[in-house]
């Protein structure tokens, strides 16, 4: 029991001191910000928007492409929908998305890397061919052509999204588990017969998870602006959701002479992305004993 | 060093013959019909049954897989269930507009990227070096379709300096004969010497080009900076700079010569990723090239036309691989 307390105490002071470094560089803080913010707003934007009608169904074609005013903050849309509103909500999409999509990634390639890993010879060698060719695909190539394949939509744009991704997941954890193999408690797990997927479950995984979600929390950026690619090739969201990079595809048509219309979603996946990857350096730079300065 | 590319060469047919796979996989084993898409939506029955045979798919799946093979091996990626024409035709009639703007946009990264990463690095911590950090994650949370969007705004839209979009303005499509040498416009303008259609060109493709060299424009400035970070605490430019030398040339000449190996290994690994970005931006710029091809595929749910270009790109960037790799293994310094 006192043991226990002690790890506690001396992962607190960790977590609190990792949380001082991250808080000490002035771009890491804003993007700390930012993202709790976004966070924030993911959860309660339903609730705050100020046209929810227009999230989805209700058109309004008396007032479309209206230009900001106090009213409509970021102008009205072809079909005179509040664009406020629609970015607003498109926060708790593409970060809804981002997740389900880096966990199924997780899903797929943390229990295929930490096989590999632990049981090494032909297996190892199987797998990492085959992230191999994965990784072979120029990024978002694969994706593309997956979610085509599926199906255009949201849904099908995560899976394309998970399968394109995962072998950088089970490269990460491979390695960690190559490592971590070797270490007593693992041997002497093997030594009293303890079943090989048990080793990997309860031994393997759990002590080589930490940097791959740290990584995978670095990778919401990047997945964030893969989806709304998606979407604005028309292989992601489809209409009405109001998904930010389906809103600048279909902002093509009008903004020449409605400039809001692109500039505000296009914007939103600018700054959280941004936010994402800042956060994500930021970790690096903390995390990587080389750079980490005391 | 031979047995090193040797092995990356048998690593690299491994890994497109994985590829040839997976498309394999993602076209036949999804259930979808493209025999009914091959004859269009008012078929009968039996037109629908005829083009099976037609397209081979009563055959096994594994006769399916290898005739694919072989038909890829040669070259062949099948015909598009649109238009029915051989896809190869049409990628090979749309790759050189690609092509042109990959080159162009990545020569402008190497160009634009290595100075900023020499001064970032010469003056570490100062404000410029803050700029280029910000600019380079920046540029890599920039959805590059929505910068052609705000380009064209501010420069076509407000300040009517640069076209729209398209290779070349109507008027010059109308009244000159469109040269074709090596099918990349600018280079057969030039050697034709045609100014007037070269002219037009180049003020088409600044938009475009800028758009998509931002981000290989950050990674080579920030990867040139942290080269030559390590490199300017060795010895030898300690000496150099003993012996006098002007710090000009202490940079410029002795300490960037040696980091340009990271640089151009970054640099390679980077065209794939401007590829897939010219893909998204053609579309904006209405450029007459893959990403205009692949994104009317898309829209037409074309999947031999996707699959195809897929392939394609996957087996260029597998060759652009291997080349930074064989870079990298010729350094000296570098034991394999």
């Amino acid at each position: 029991m006192e043991q226990k307390n002690n790890a506690l105490t001396a992962r607190f002071k960790q977590l609190r001191l990792s949380f001082y470094l991250l808080n000490r560089n002035l771009l890491t803080r804003i993007a700390l910000i930012v993202v709790m913010l976004l966070i924030v707003l993911a959860v309660v934007s339903p609730l705050v928007v100020p046209y929810p009608k227009h999230i989805e169904e209700e058109t309004n074609p008396a007032e479309k492409l209206l230009p900001p005013s106090s009213r409509y903050f970021f102008g009205t849309d072809e079909l005179g929908r509040d664009i406020f509103s629609r970015v607003l909500y498109g926060t708790r999409i593409s970060l809804q998305t981002a997740l389900i999509a880096v966990g199924l990634a997780l899903l797929i390639g943390v229990p295929l890397g930490a096989i590999a890993g632990t049981i090494g010879g032909f297996v190892d060698e199987f797998i990492m061919r085959i992230t191999d060719i994965f990784l072979s695909f120029p990024p978002l190539l694969l994706a593309i052509a997956i979610s085509a394949i599926l199906g255009p939509n949201l849904s099908n744009a995560m899976l394309s999204i998970a399968i394109s991704w995962w072998p950088w997941y089970a490269r990460l954890i491979r390695g960690q588990a190559i490592s971590i193999k070797q270490r007593q408690f693992v041997r002497a797990a093997n030594a009293i017969g303890t079943p090989m997927h048990q080793i990997i479950s309860q031994h393997i995984v759990p002590n080589c998870i930490a940097p791959v979600i740290v990584q995978a929390s670095m990778d919401i950026g990047g997945v964030i602006l893969t989806i709304a690619s998606l979407s604005f090739l028309g292989l992601g969201a489809q209409a009405p959701i109001p998904e930010w990079g389906l809103m600048v595809s279909t902002s093509r048509n009008y903004f020449l002479n409605a400039w809001w219309y692109s500039i505000f979603p296009g914007l939103a996946i600018f700054v959280t992305v941004l936010a994402f990857n800042l956060l994500g350096d930021g970790l690096r730079e903390i995390l990587d004993p080389k750079t980490r300065k005391l | 060093m031979k047995s090193f590319i040797f092995k990356r060469l048998l690593l690299g047919i491994a890994v497109l013959f994985g590829v040839v796979v997976i498309t394999f996989f993602l076209t036949r084993i999804i259930p979808s019909n493209p025999a009914a898409k091959w004859v269009g939506p008012r078929a009968t029955p039996e037109q629908i049954k005829q083009a099976t045979i037609e397209l081979g798919l009563d055959q096994p799946k594994h006769i399916q897989f290898l005739r694919y093979l072989k038909d890829v091996l040669r070259g062949d990626f099948g015909r598009s269930l649109r238009s029915h024409q051989p896809i190869t035709e049409e990628i090979k009639k749309y790759a050189p507009a690609t092509l042109e703007l990959v080159l162009l946009a990545t020569v402008f990264a190497v160009f634009a990227g290595i100075p900023l990463g020499v001064i970032s690095a010469k003056r570490k911590d100062s404000w410029i070096d803050h700029l280029s950090r910000f600019f380079s994650v920046g540029a890599v949370s920039l959805p590059t379709f929505w910068v052609g969007l705000f380009l064209q705004l501010i420069f076509y839209r407000s300040l009517g300096w640069l076209p729209l979009g398209d290779q070349l303005g109507t008027e010059i499509k109308l009244l000159y004969e469109i040269p074709h040498v090596t099918g990349l416009l600018m280079l057969d303008s030039l050697l034709t010497g045609r100014w007037i259609i070269f002219k037009d060109a180049l003020v088409h493709i600044i938009l475009p080009c800028i758009t998509i060299s931002l981000y290989p424009i950050g990674l080579v400035a920030r990867m040139t900076r942290s080269a030559l970070l390590e490199i300017l605490g060795e010895d030898y430019i300690t000496a150099a700079r003993s012996y006098g030398l002007k710090e000009r040339v202490v940079l410029w000449s002795y300490a960037l010569r040696n980091s340009l190996g990271p640089t151009s290994t970054v640099v390679t690994l980077s065209i794939g990723y401007t590829l897939v970005n010219t893909f998204l931006v053609e579309a904006i710029f209405s450029w007459p090239g893959i990403g205009t091809y692949i994104s009317t595929a898309v829209t037409g749910l074309d999947y031999p036309a996707i699959m195809g270009v897929t392939v394609f790109s996957a087996v260029a960037y597998v060759i652009l691989n291997l080349i930074s790799d064989i870079i990298i293994a010729m350094d000296p310094r570098v034991r394999v």
